[in-house]
Formats: C-alpha cells, sequence, structure tokens
C-alpha cells in the first residue's frame, strides 16, 4: 500500500479560510444591501446567509421571493443554480482521508462553496477532516456577518452609497466569469448563449411573462446543454 | 416576517444543503457520462451569465452608472484581479459616477 500524505491541521485550514472569509465580508454586505432594496426583512436576509451560503443562489431566492413566486419554482431554481456544488462534492471525495466518516461528511459539506471548493481541491494528496473544519470555520461568519452589516448599514448609509454597491455582487460575478472565458472558447460561448437568452427573456415581451427563477434554469439547462455537446470536457479537471 | 417567508427559507436551505450533503456523504465512484461531467461543467458559468446579464445594468438603478461599473468590473476582471478588488472598483467608479454626472 502506498503511503499518502495527508493534510490535517486545524490551524493550517483556519489561515487558508481566512482570506476566503474577508472576501466574503465584502460580498454579502452587498447581498445585505440588495436584499433590502428588494424588500426582505433585515433578519430574514441574514437567516438565508446563515442558513445557505452561496452568492448566486441566495441572490435568485430574493429575486423569487420579492416576485413572490412559487415554492416549486424555488426549489428548481436551486437545483440548477447550485447544481456545480454536487460536481464540486463529488471530486472532493476523491481527496478525503479515512478521517472523514459520514457524520463528519454530513457536517463539513454545509460549507462546500466555489471558494473552499476550490481551496481545498487545491491541497496537494488527501485531506483530512481536521484541516477541513479549520477551512469551514471563517468563511460561514465572515458570510453572515457581511450580511448584517449590509442589512443595517443599508439604512444608515446615503442613498448614493447603497445603489453603488447594488454593483457588488454582479462585479463579483463578472469576475468569476471572465478569466475562464478568456482561456476557454467553450465557457465563452455557455456565457453568451446563457447571457442571450437571458437578454431576450427580459426584453421580450411574450418571454418576459416567464417568471426569474425559469429564466435562469431555462439559460442555465439550454447553454449547458449545447455546450455539452458541441463542445464536451471529457479530460480529468485535477 | 409571515410563514410563506419561512417556506421560501426552508426551501432554499434545504434544496442548498441537499445538493452539497448528498454527494459528499453518498456518493463514492467517479462521474462516467461525458456529457453529464461537460454539461456541470459547463452549468456555473451560464447561470452566472444569465444571473448578471441585463441585471448588472440595472444594479445600482441608473443605467448609466451601472454601465460606468460594469465595464470597469470587465476590464479588472479581463487582467484577473481577485473578486474583491474587482468588487470594490466596480462599486467605487459607479459611486463616483453619481457624482460626477
Amino acid at each position: 500500500m502506498t503511503k499518502e500524505k495527508s493534510q490535517n491541521s486545524y490551524f493550517y485550514g483556519l489561515n487558508k479560510g481566512l482570506p476566503i472569509a474577508l472576501g466574503y465580508l465584502s460580498v454579502s454586505f452587498g447581498f445585505g444591501i440588495t436584499a433590502i432594496g428588494m424588500g426582505i426583512p433585515s433578519v430574514g436576509a441574514i437567516l438565508i446567509s446563515l442558513t445557505n451560503l452561496t452568492s448566486a443562489g441566495q441572490l435568485a431566492g430574493i429575486g423569487i421571493i420579492a416576485a413572490c413566486g412559487t415554492i416549486i419554482e424555488m426549489i428548481l431554481a436551486q437545483l440548477v443554480i447550485n447544481m456545480r456544488y454536487c460536481l464540486m462534492g463529488l471530486a472532493l471525495t476523491q481527496k478525503l482521508d479515512k478521517s472523514f466518516t459520514t457524520p463528519h461528511r454530513m457536517i463539513t459539506s454545509f460549507a462546500i462553496t466555489d471558494e473552499v471548493f476550490a481551496v481545498a481541491a487545491a491541497e496537494r494528496g488527501l485531506i483530512g477532516r481536521r484541516f477541513m473544519y479549520g477551512l469551514i470555520t471563517l468563511p460561514p461568519i465572515g458570510w453572515t456577518l457581511g450580511t448584517v452589516l449590509g442589512v443595517y448599514a443599508g439604512q444608515v448609509l446615503p442613498p448614493s452609497i447603497c445603489s453603488a454597491l447594488g454593483l457588488a455582487l454582479y462585479s463579483m460575478f463578472v469576475a468569476i466569469i471572465v478569466p475562464p472565458a478568456r482561456e476557454d472558447k467553450g465557457v465563452l460561448c455557455a456565457v453568451l448563449i446563457a447571457s442571450a437568452m437571458s437578454c431576450a427573456m427580459y426584453f421580450v415581451p411574450f418571454l418576459k411573462q416567464i417568471s426569474t427563477g425559469f429564466q435562469i434554469i431555462i439559460c442555465a439547462v439550454v447553454a449547458s446543454g449545447i455546450m455539452a455537446v458541441a463542445a464536451p470536457k471529457c479530460d480529468e479537471e485535477d | 416576517m409571515d410563514s410563506m417567508f419561512f417556506a421560501y427559507l426552508a426551501a432554499m436551505a434545504l434544496v442548498t444543503y441537499g445538493i452539497r450533503m448528498i454527494p459528499f456523504t453518498l456518493m463514492r465512484s467517479k462521474i462516467k457520462s461525458p456529457f453529464v461531467k461537460s454539461f456541470l461543467f459547463y452549468v456555473p458559468y451560464s447561470v452566472l451569465g444569465a444571473m448578471t446579464f441585463p441585471y448588472i445594468f440595472y444594479s445600482t438603478g441608473d443605467a448609466v452608472t451601472s454601465a460606468i461599473g460594469a465595464a470597469v468590473a470587465f476590464v479588472l476582471a479581463y487582467f484577473r484581479c481577485s473578486l474583491i478588488v474587482v468588487a470594490v472598483c466596480a462599486c467605487a467608479a459607479a459611486f463616483a459616477a453619481g457624482f460626477v454626472l
């Protein structure tokens, strides 16, 4: 049996999680302000951040709440938008050492976000549960605290600042999309197809009737489906 | 907050947790279907594309300041600035544009 080294230090993980938490603090500040702007109650916005820990899903969620969408729409939207976590979870299972028994998997999976996944996946060799607990200690605190600050600052800050902060989440999305789209034509095409469809649904009178949650689902499924056929990704990711 | 809000909250939280927890806890083998793998690979990008456009141009409540902020975000993202740098600079640009215009 080959001896594979396992990273299992709590404090090493904690250290790796700190920059993620700081980044979340600023982005979820924007979420808090956006939520208040959409008429979500302060405590409601904080509870959403505490229990969901995901930017895109939460933004779509408050859009559906604000538009009084159906629960089915909410469930489907969350499924599609957060489907990537399924893939990330699967990829991470290949790196877990034996300390990851079922209860620990059930607890730590709560905090699998894009950034947490990226850091954990970048570790060489296997990862242990102590490392994972360290890594996920600070990001949920940063995310929830940022929302608390945004929710209450949004009621104190001048409107000119609050409206400018409405850009925070969207500009973060741009920062996530653009670099890979530069390098991968398939990613670029997927983004362009989804964006064009989304704009069509926003502006074309008949398509406008489709609610926000379903718009995102349709755009994502069609664009990803087309690109999965046109430019399959069969190579190993890691 | 009414009971409908808690129904929304429960739906969001449970679906989001389930989608993270179930594969991480149960599945122990790799996905084999090239189509499913490829589809899942493209999902995050198409979701974010659909969520960003055209909404980013309405995000500050004013088309011009939104567009200026969005342009700053694009340029910085193109040069691979970190998420925080892009977000802070885009907001600052929109804020400044609001004063100048």
